[in-house]
């Protein structure tokens, strides 16, 4: 189960938001641009320090650990890859920050890089690579982390609608594999009524 | 590629040890000389008579350059008794009342008699090692109408470089020529020299190497300047002009500190300065006269001889010389 | 911390020198300095003859860093880019005697002038031959920050501006400008502070003592005049109005990011067009021909007899080592303060503490206004129990030049570990990358060039310069512009002449082979 419990002052965004996603089951933040939706993720990551913030998962309060420390991965609208690495850099690079792979990792990386069907790819630097085959090695990664709490900020947008399908329907087995636990951020239903099991609305107040 | 920097860099702190150690030396007993960096060069007389000394002394002699003389003063000045020199070597007579009254000089009980100075020299604190006069030095292929005194200078059109009085001895060294010739006039005299002056440099190399490029037509030099041309490169072109009102004359000179850490290693430096040894290297050395009778280099009876010195007194220089410069400053900066 | 720990270091051995000589000579009252009018005048024409060197400067690198963005190949480019990174290191002597050639009343310009029928008229001293020698110096410099910049625009923005059809006045309005106007106060407040601080320069081509600088002053009170009271308080002086100035030039910089991506100026829309390339062409010839000249004459002196004798003989050789093992040593001890201070520094940026990214802008700065000579006898007093001071000559040059690089290597850096951080900081953080990993696999890749000119200009900053502590005295050391002016100060001016361009030609080599060797991507890949 992770738990909520928001408050961001900024500016003129002013967000109070409390709220929980059983374990294993998906919940969207939906709502306009703007709205602060990227807020809501970045404070449950540990990106953004909020006004006030209460956060837990399974029970361990999450609210002073380092991004890296928290039980979660988070994707990004952009920026999810090295663009100086590789394929297989970038996938490695999330198991052991200095690169230096176990056998067992190893086998790990070529598993999740098959696994999101870009085998073969290793090599190649993601400049080299469509918008939707880049998003994929970023979940690729995601996947060889093994870590329960997934965290999308629009990882869709600029995909076509074939390429959005791919992915939902990559996250989707990503989920029930591992059992894990997603906390998106968009503003189209479709991700909502695919991925998740609650709708969460974001309205900032002013 | 970083790493292949940071293999490198334990070499070069080798390297830098291995200098740190280069520089020390055996265990015999050694002089310190603070003087200025021309002295000391490869070019200037050091060498020569930093071997000529360690010869018959069975010392080491180690020169410590500045920058300037002035920088050799200041530099004991700060270090004020603990300094770790027996011997200042180069302050010149515009320097002589400042160090005097820093309390850090010695007496230095030399039989001084075999001096052949243009004036007469008695103190018992200073020993004249060479001596020079200021000129306006030109090239006699590209100026033809020389004139003979200052006020033709200024009357005429000719252009000139002189240096700085703040941070060159020559500049200093016209500035009180000037003086001892139009007194009260001077800043008057400034004012007329005013339209002459291409430029006002901070180093004598400046100014010379500028007249030497045919930025101008005569240049604030010595009047041995041409023996270089005539001894080193055979070029008699560059002739001192000789002025009738007489020329500045700077005396360099030597002294011992209180606090020597080898009192009788500088004693004995002292009555070197005096020697032939010492002398001769002078000449051709640091282009300028030397203070005993030794022989000179033919050369130097093409230069001009002066028909009047020109030396301040050393207190009056000392008490007024900011009064001048501030005339200088004046006159010149319209 | 470690940014800070460099960053006290620093600021704290500047702080300390100053502190020792202001405890040995207490200023007194520094209004009081402003009443005698002398100082006031003084204060008036730097500012003027400063402010005017800078405007100059950071004026003609703008069209000139555009004009070499639009015209990527054209035979020599590299070369005269390369040729402008020497013009900085240039020794002043050497730099009077290149102009004077070029500019002065026997130079080029006039026999051309002269040859063509006219009288000779044009005389550089006074405020122009000041402010020829100041851009000389510092367009340069400005440029090549200014290309680095423009050259960083990513593909997608020329694609973007081709197909909105953006003629060349729209593209340096709103892509260029906007760019450029985020570093210009960066690098016009360090032309500003040489240009302030300026001496032989100012004096040699200024005709007289009128355009006398503060820094004049300040060695006529500590050398001619031996009143270090007045010396100190003059350099307070020249301190708090450099600082002061700097802090105006930095409250109007904006917030700034370039992305540290390929050239990719080919795909400029505005290279075809027809009168924009006729004023690059121009722009490029007479801006091109105004800084190699002097390096051109001063390649030419050389060409004597001398030549073939010096470069055996064994002071030159020992010279060139000396130089060398300075250059790099200082180079490297530059590049060292400079990371952890950049790095910290787009820290506090990206929090939004201005306050302390000010602090360490100005901090790490005041090194260039604080006169050699009081930081020359600071240190001394600092060190003066020190048996041997005379033998650290090596190690105090080493010091300082790293330290008066260290405003250079910032200016660099900043920008490009500032746009770096932005595409890799949150990735990193997120994944748990951190400490030397960080710099290695997130930044290194992305910042390897700036490091490269960083450290290939620290190393030939500090090769030109004598360092204060010649000032003091040292033994046995020569380097070679030590070694330059000896030369000139004992009449040899014809093999200064070849030392002086052999000097250039080392600092060229030097130049092209660490940019090479650190800024090259091939061997990056390799290691993989």
């Amino acid at each position: 189960m992770l738990k909520a419990e928001i408050k961001i002052r900024y500016d003129t965004l002013k967000i109070d938001c409390s709220f929980s996603v059983p374990a294993g089951t998906g919940a969207a933040l939906m709502g306009s641009s703007g709205s602060g939706k990227s807020s809501i993720l970045s404070v449950v990551s540990g990106f953004y320090q909020a006004h006030h913030s209460e956060i837990y998962f399974q029970g361990q309060r999450l609210d002073a650990l380092e991004p890296a420390e928290r039980p979660l991965t988070i994707l990004f609208q952009d920026h999810n890859l090295f663009s100086h690495l590789n394929v297989w850099k970038n996938i490695a690079i999330g198991l052991s920050p200095n690169l230096k792979l176990s056998a067992k990792q190893h086998r790990l990386v070529e598993e999740s890089l098959d696994w999101v069907g870009l085998s073969g790819m290793q090599g190649r630097k993601p400049g080299t690579l469509s918008g939707g085959q880049q998003q994929r090695v970023a979940l690729a990664r995601c996947l060889a982390r093994d870590k329960p709490l997934l965290l999308l900020d629009e990882p869709f947008a600029g995909l076509d609608e074939k390429r959005q399908q791919e992915m939902r329907d990559l996250i989707n087995r990503l989920m029930q594999e591992k059992n894990l636990t997603l906390l998106l951020a968009t503003h189209q239903a479709e991700d909502a009524r695919q991925l998740c099991d609650q709708v969460i609305e974001v309205e900032a107040s002013i | 590629m970083l790493p292949h920097v940071n293999k490198l860099s334990p070499y070069f702190g080798l390297i830098l040890l291995g200098l740190s150690f280069a520089v020390h030396s055996g265990d015999k007993p050694v002089l310190t000389v603070y003087t200025y960096d021309s002295f000391s060069s490869d070019w200037g007389p050091g060498p020569k008579i930093k071997s000529a000394f360690e010869a018959q002394c069975d010392c080491e002699l180690k020169f410590i350059a500045t920058d300037s003389s002035t920088g050799i003063l200041s530099r004991v000045q700060l270090e004020g008794e603990n300094s770790p020199a027996d011997i200042v070597l180069g302050l010149d007579t515009t320097l002589l009342s400042r160090a005097r009254a820093s309390g850090l000089l010695a007496t230095h009980g030399i039989d001084t008699s075999a001096l052949k100075l243009p004036v007469p020299w008695q103190d018992d604190t200073f020993v004249p090692f060479d001596y020079g006069y200021f000129a306006f030095v030109y090239d006699q292929n590209r100026l033809t109408e020389v004139p003979g005194n200052l006020d033709a200078l200024a009357a005429s059109s000719i252009r000139i470089i002189i240096e700085d009085p703040r941070s060159s001895t020559p500049g200093l060294g016209l500035l009180l020529w000037l003086q001892a010739v139009k007194g009260d006039q001077a800043a008057a005299y400034w004012s007329e020299l005013a339209d002459n002056i291409v430029t006002v440099t901070k180093s004598w190399s400046e100014a010379y190497g500028l007249f030497l490029e045919g930025e101008s037509d005569m240049v604030l030099s010595y009047t041995t300047s041409p023996a270089y041309h005539l001894i080193a490169e055979q070029k008699s072109q560059y002739h001192a002009a000789a002025f009738a009102e007489g020329h500045g004359l700077q005396i360099e000179v030597a002294a011992k500190l209180k606090n020597s850490p080898s009192p009788e290693l500088a004693d004995a430096f002292m009555a070197f300065i005096l020697s032939d040894e010492f002398q001769a290297v002078i000449p051709t050395g640091n282009w300028m006269y030397p203070v005993t009778d030794v022989p000179l280099p033919a050369e130097f009876s093409q230069l001009v001889q002066p028909e009047r010195s020109l030396l301040l007194n050393a207190d009056e220089v000392d008490a007024s010389k900011k009064t001048w410069l501030a005339e200088f400053n004046r006159a010149l900066s319209k | 911390m470690l940014g800070w720990i460099a960053f006290s270091s620093l600021a704290g051995t500047i702080l300390l020198a100053l502190g020792g000589l202001a405890s040995q000579a207490p200023p007194g009252d520094l209004s009081q300095i402003f009443v005698d009018g002398e100082i006031s005048r003084i204060v008036r024409h730097t500012v003027l003859q400063a402010g005017l060197s800078t405007l100059i400067s950071i004026s003609l690198a703008i069209p000139f860093a555009r004009a070499l963005a639009r015209r990527q190949k054209f035979w020599g480019r590299a070369l005269l880019i390369r040729l402008s990174s020497i013009s900085l290191i240039i020794p002043t002597m050497v730099a009077v005697f290149g102009i004077a050639a070029v500019f002065g009343h026997n130079g080029g310009v006039n026999q051309a002038l002269n040859a063509l029928g006219f009288e000779r008229i044009f005389s550089i001293y006074g405020l122009k031959g000041i402010l020829i020698a100041h851009v000389f110096f510092n367009l340069p410099l400005a440029t090549r920050v200014f290309l680095s910049v423009i050259e960083s625009l990513p593909g997608e923005t020329w694609r973007l501006a081709r197909q909105l059809g953006l003629g060349p006045v729209s593209i340096f309005r709103y892509i260029e400008w906007p760019l450029l106007r985020s570093v210009i106060p960066n690098i016009a407040g360090l032309v500003f502070m040489l240009c302030f601080t300026s001496f032989a320069i100012v004096l040699a081509l200024g005709g007289g003592p009128k355009w006398s600088t503060l820094e004049v002053a300040i060695y006529q009170a500590m050398r001619f005049d031996f009143d270090l009271n007045r010396g100190v308080e003059l350099a307070f002086i020249q301190i708090g109005i450099c600082l002061l100035l700097v802090v105006l030039f930095s409250s109007t910089r904006k917030g700034f990011s370039f992305q540290a991506t390929q050239n990719r100026s080919e795909l400029r829309p505005d290279t075809n067009h027809s009168i924009a390339r006729i004023v690059d062409i121009l722009i490029i010839t007479l801006l091109g021909a105004y800084i190699v000249s002097p390096l051109l004459a001063v390649f030419l002196k050389a060409m004597n007899p001398a030549l073939l004798q010096i470069i055996v003989r064994a002071d030159f050789i020992q010279a060139t080592l000396s130089s060398l093992i300075i250059s790099l040593s200082a180079a490297i001890l530059a590049l060292s303060l400079s990371l952890p201070i950049a790095f910290l520094y787009t820290d506090l940026q990206r929090k939004g503490a201005a306050r302390k990214s000010m602090l360490l802008d100005i901090g790490s700065a005041l090194i260039l206004v604080v006169p050699p000579l009081s930081l020359g006898m600071g240190l001394f007093l600092l060190l003066r129990s020190m048996a041997g001071l005379s033998q650290l000559g090596l190690y105090l040059v080493i010091l300082i030049n790293a330290m008066l690089a260290v405003p250079f290597v910032l200016r660099i850096l900043q920008p490009a570990i500032y746009a770096s951080s932005q595409q890799v900081d949150r990735l990193s953080a997120s994944l748990g990358i951190r400490g030397w990993d960080r710099f290695k696999l997130a930044y290194w890749p992305n910042i390897r060039k700036p490091v490269g000119f960083a450290l290939a200009l620290a190393a030939t900053l500090s090769m030109g310069d004598m360092g204060v502590i010649a000032l003091f005295g040292t033994q046995d050391l020569s380097t070679l512009p030590l070694l330059i002016y000896r030369l000139f100060g004992a009449y040899r001016m014809e093999e200064a002449a070849v030392v002086a361009m052999l000097l250039c030609l080392l600092c060229f080599a030097l130049f092209w082979f660490i940019e090479h060797l650190i800024g090259d991507e091939k061997s990056s890949d390799a290691q993989s």
